[in-house]
């Protein structure tokens, strides 16, 4: 490993990772626990900052329909989450609040129903282990008394959860920066030059050099990643979210699109809209995700909502996370994805070791960027 | 905002003690004072003016206790954005007690942790979103 000084403090790094959020938090904490010299260049606020609007699931259940090493990705990084939460708490003395109970998908018709048991049992299938029980309205409403009549029925598995993901964020800048990891904040990056053995990372504030280089600037990697030969072609994807007053705990599970936090508030959420860089809420998504988290669960209409945001999500023309190493200028990578939560362990456990020089982690390669080269190819050869 | 921790409730003959002094011509200064309950003990507040700044105008300091830890907490925006100054009002749980004009007879009690949903009283219920505007 060269170490190299970066030119505005003298500090020195091995790897510069580009993205303070949960994925590039994730990857610098995985990274200073192989004993990385690591710094942080993190954006300022007026940054869109996916990390500090998202919904705090560790889902893993219907993820990677039609990808399946999506669903094992995920998954590897669903169970090593408790011994992850451990080590945060440990390391940084803070909870995320990591819950494991499984989690619920409601189906309002036997349509839907008959849709979801087709795509886990397809998942199952494909991946083998990959418990899941589908369940009538009694069975659910056994489980949970509160549901209302319009559910009639649900996919439930294990395998699901959901943190706290501002305490996770949190947890992980502490946690990284205990094990001295350096973070930058209010830097944006502006450009990378390849140099000699390494990288020289152009900011607002200063430069930095080292011998390798992580993007994990979510929206920001799409200008960034060309400096260095790779290829991030994402795009926003806005979700909004309602949060409640809090309430005595009610619901011990998960769902897709209503969860009860570690301190009492409802969150409900899970609109999909591409809208551009626009990170304003709109009425009436607000009204449709309220509706449907009341048709699931009547009494919320008692609830008192006190918040609501948006927040743009980090979209992959399909979808799924882009892993890359830059075959043009070896020891840059790209980390993009739009499960920063869910994906925070294996980002930590697996990628940060594969960055180190360590084998790619068995499901990765499938995530190259390189997959949207060959689907222009294919469009255009037709 | 500072509010001593450990304010007794007082009662309609006890001279409240309170930090807090209305401003000569402010708003609601010279509205005469009203009768309220306040944990099952009658307070005589000065009125025109919201539930918080009645409540703590009598001294109360202790509004509500938070759902997470316990710890007592108490108005400290008084624009309705903060959700510190929650209290129930004539059985609506977890009310903003700075957006709710005291009207006399109001039973308020102290908010204690989270409420429950759904509600135990769901008659009254259907005014919790009013907020008294």
């Amino acid at each position: 490993m060269t170490l190299s000084r970066t030119a505005d403090s003298g500090a020195l790094a091995d790897v510069i990772v580009v993205g303070g959020g949960l994925v590039g938090s994730a990857v610098a904490y995985g990274l200073a626990r192989e004993g990385a010299r690591v710094t942080v260049l993190d954006e300022d606020d007026g940054g869109f900052r996916a990390s500090r609007g998202n919904f705090g699931l560790v889902w893993i259940q219907g993820k990677g329909y039609g990808l399946s090493p999506y669903a094992r990705w995920s998954r590897s990084s669903a169970t090593r989450w408790p011994q992850f939460a451990q080590a945060l708490l440990d390391e940084s003395a803070i909870d995320v609040a990591l819950k494991q109970p499984g989690g619920f998908h409601f189906c309002f018709s036997d349509d839907e129903l008959a849709e979801r048991e087709k795509r886990l049992s397809t998942l199952r299938a494909e991946l083998g282990d990959y418990p899941f029980q589908m369940l009538d309205a009694a069975d659910v409403r056994a489980r949970i008394p509160q549901i209302g009549p319009a559910v009639i029925g649900a996919s439930y598995t294990p395998m699901d959860g959901h943190v706290n993901p501002l305490k996770l964020l949190r947890a992980l800048h502490t946690a990284m920066q205990a094990r001295g990891v350096r973070l930058v904040s209010a830097e944006r990056a502006l450009g990378i030059e390849p140099q000699g053995h390494g990288f020289m990372v152009r900011g607002k504030l200063g430069t930095y050099r080292a011998a390798k280089v992580v993007l994990a600037a979510g929206l920001g990697n799409r200008a960034l990643a060309p400096f260095v030969g790779l290829n991030a072609p994402v795009a926003p994807n806005r979700g909004q979210v309602l949060v409640s007053e809090r309430v005595a705990p009610f619901l011990h599970y998960p769902t897709l699109n209503v969860r009860q936090t570690d301190e009492g508030t409802v969150q409900f959420g899970d609109s999909m809209e591409e809208v551009g860089f626009d990170d304003f809420t709109t009425t009436h998504v607000l009204a449709d995700i309220a509706r449907r988290g009341v048709r699931a669960f009547p009494m919320l209409r008692h609830v008192r909502l006190v918040r609501m945001w948006a927040a743009l999500r980090v979209y992959s023309p399909d979808g799924f996370p882009i892993y890359d190493q830059s075959q043009a200028h070896p020891g840059a990578f790209v980390v993009t994805c739009h499960s920063g939560v869910t994906l925070a362990a294996a980002h930590a456990l697996r990628v940060a070791p594969w960055i180190m020089g360590a084998r790619m982690p068995d499901e990765l390669p499938t995530f190259s960027a390189q997959r949207f080269e060959r689907a222009t190819e294919l469009t255009l050869a037709h | 905002m500072l509010i001593e921790p450990d304010m007794t409730i007082r009662s309609t003959d006890t001279p409240a003690h309170t930090l807090f002094k209305p401003l000569p011509g402010a708003q609601g200064a010279s509205a005469a004072n009203v009768a309220i309950w306040f944990n099952d003990r009658p307070l005589s507040v000065p009125g025109g003016r919201s539930v918080a700044a009645a409540l703590l105008a009598a001294g109360i300091a202790r509004f509500r206790a938070t759902p997470v830890s316990g710890a007592p907490r108490a108005p400290f925006c008084m624009m309705g954005a903060c959700f510190e100054c929650l209290v129930e009002i004539d059985g609506v749980p977890s009310r903003q007690a700075c957006m709710v004009e005291v009207k006399a007879g109001m039973r308020i009690r102290s908010q204690e942790g989270a409420r429950d949903l759904p509600p135990t009283n769901l008659a009254d219920a259907l005014q919790e979103n009013v907020h008294g505007r």
